[in-house]
């Protein structure tokens, strides 16, 4: 527990509470869920650029953690991702990778290619086998041209025109196999899109809430939070509780006025060499 | 729980192996500055835990007042709770692997005094909500409390009341907490 606190550690995995949580399940203790997030994610590539839409619903076990998370992350300016999978997991690659990829922009002097932030996940996820549990739909425009990836938790990669992820795939992949075209106009892709997240919500249990759709073209992204909310809260009573002052039996108050911070402010004497 | 300009942190007071009370006073709210609190519940599954590393892992925020006074001494200022809300969970999944059996919950006053709450799964999936986060074994009728119990923009004495009757009414639930509550409001 104590180890060697002098110096923040490197950077990386840690691998040092694993004998001690081995020895812990062994004697019966059962390691906490992680919070997943029982997702439907998708992407479709139209005639200027692509379209990626996600639910908002973050499930841990059967109960609903978050109500409106956000599961499109971003990773540079012309390339954004919807992950599924462990929460932590998606979240911890794609800010890793988007990192990585500002660093190589400051390299390069260049704008990111949706192929090297598909190169940076997959060799991540690979060298973890798998334990890592992000499954993520890439997207994004590069001087390229509209490219959209499906990235596996293995490691393995997919390169397609409309893809779906997530526990909702099945759902939202029957709205875009009957109604996907070539060539689709900017509108057609956002509803589309919609269709195919409203199907994941009302038909999968795992994904719910709201829309999230992102629309990226040449030179312009746009981040649609909450573009349609198909499941508003109707039933909340409109005078809600109200508790009386001193309901609750107080055993005991402490109040600790906080300090204010004073800044000194005017010029002070400039420093003689 | 967020209020008009404040928040409130609760938790409650029993500390417990399997069904054996050991502490009916047990602090679990934990202050970093005078405007970030973090709570840590250390998650009790139905199987049973030993107590031991529970409780290590409940003192856990140790290494947290360290990082951050680390972070005071670079930088002459307190953290913001965004940005400490990022260093637990970096911390959390660096042993992704391995982890800790804790879930914090984080409160705090950012800029303009605009509040701050989030919470965190055992490996840092960061949870960030503008009303109300729970965690802990009665997370789930809390999550039922403050959905019916919460309104936007309570005054602090409001906010006070709702958050205590909420923690009360699910602890009453729950076999594993009780003892009553410490109620954080800044």
């Amino acid at each position: 527990m104590t180890g060697s606190m002098d110096l923040p550690a490197k950077g990386g995995f840690s691998f040092d509470l694993c004998r001690r949580n081995n020895m812990l399940e062994k004697n019966g203790l059962k390691l906490p869920g992680f919070r997943k997030t029982g997702t439907t994610i998708v992407g479709l590539v139209f005639q200027d650029g692509v379209v990626l839409g996600a639910d908002t619903r973050a499930t841990e076990g059967p109960i609903v953690a978050d109500k409106n998370c956000e599961k499109i992350h971003f990773m540079a300016p012309n390339i954004y991702c919807c992950g599924a999978g462990t929460a932590a997991d998606t979240e911890a690659v794609t800010d890793m990778v988007s990192s990585q990829l500002q660093l190589h922009r400051y390299a390069t002097g260049h704008e990111s290619r949706v192929v090297t932030a598909l190169t940076l996940l997959k060799s991540h996820l690979f060298r973890y086998q798998g334990h890592v549990s992000a499954a993520l739909v890439l997207g994004g425009v590069d001087c390229t041209g509209p490219h959209l990836h499906t990235v596996y938790p293995h490691g393995s990669t997919d390169t397609l025109p409309f893809a779906t992820m997530g526990s909702g795939s099945l759902a939202a992949m029957s709205v875009f196999e009957s109604k996907y075209k070539e060539g689709l106009t900017r509108e057609e892709g956002i509803q589309l899109v919609s269709d195919a997240i409203c199907a994941g919500i009302f038909n999968d249990l795992g994904s719910g809430s709201n829309v999230d759709v992102c629309v990226i073209t040449k030179g312009k992204t746009e981040y649609l939070r909450n573009h349609q909310l198909p499941n508003p809260r109707t039933y909340a009573s409109s005078k809600g509780y109200s508790f009386t002052k001193g309901q609750t039996e107080v055993l005991s108050t402490k109040i600790t006025p906080l300090k204010q911070k004073v800044e000194v402010t005017g010029g002070g004497d400039a420093m003689e060499e | 729980m967020v209020g008009k300009n404040c928040f409130a942190i609760a938790s409650d007071r029993r500390l417990g192996v399997q069904l054996q009370t050991i502490a009916t006073d047990f602090q679990r709210v934990f202050k970093i500055h005078d405007k970030l609190y973090i709570g840590l519940s250390g998650l009790a599954t139905d199987a049973q835990t030993l107590w031991v590393f529970r409780i290590l892992d409940s003192f856990w925020y140790q290494r947290l007042v360290f990082r951050h006074k680390l972070y005071q001494l670079r930088e002459e200022r307190d953290m913001k709770p965004e940005t400490f809300a990022s260093l637990v969970s970096a911390l959390l999944y660096e042993k992704r692997f391995g982890p800790y059996f804790c879930q914090p919950v984080i409160a705090g006053l950012g800029d303009n005094d605009e509040p701050f709450i989030c919470t965190m799964d055992c490996i840092g999936a960061k949870e960030l909500a503008k009303d109300f986060v729970v965690s802990g074994t009665a997370s789930e009728s809390l999550y039922g409390a403050c959905e019916s119990m919460y309104k936007p923009n309570m005054e602090p004495e409001e906010l006070f009341e709702t958050i205590s009757q909420a923690l009360q009414a699910s602890v009453d639930r729950d076999c594993l907490s009780g003892w009553g509550g410490y109620v954080l409001i800044v």
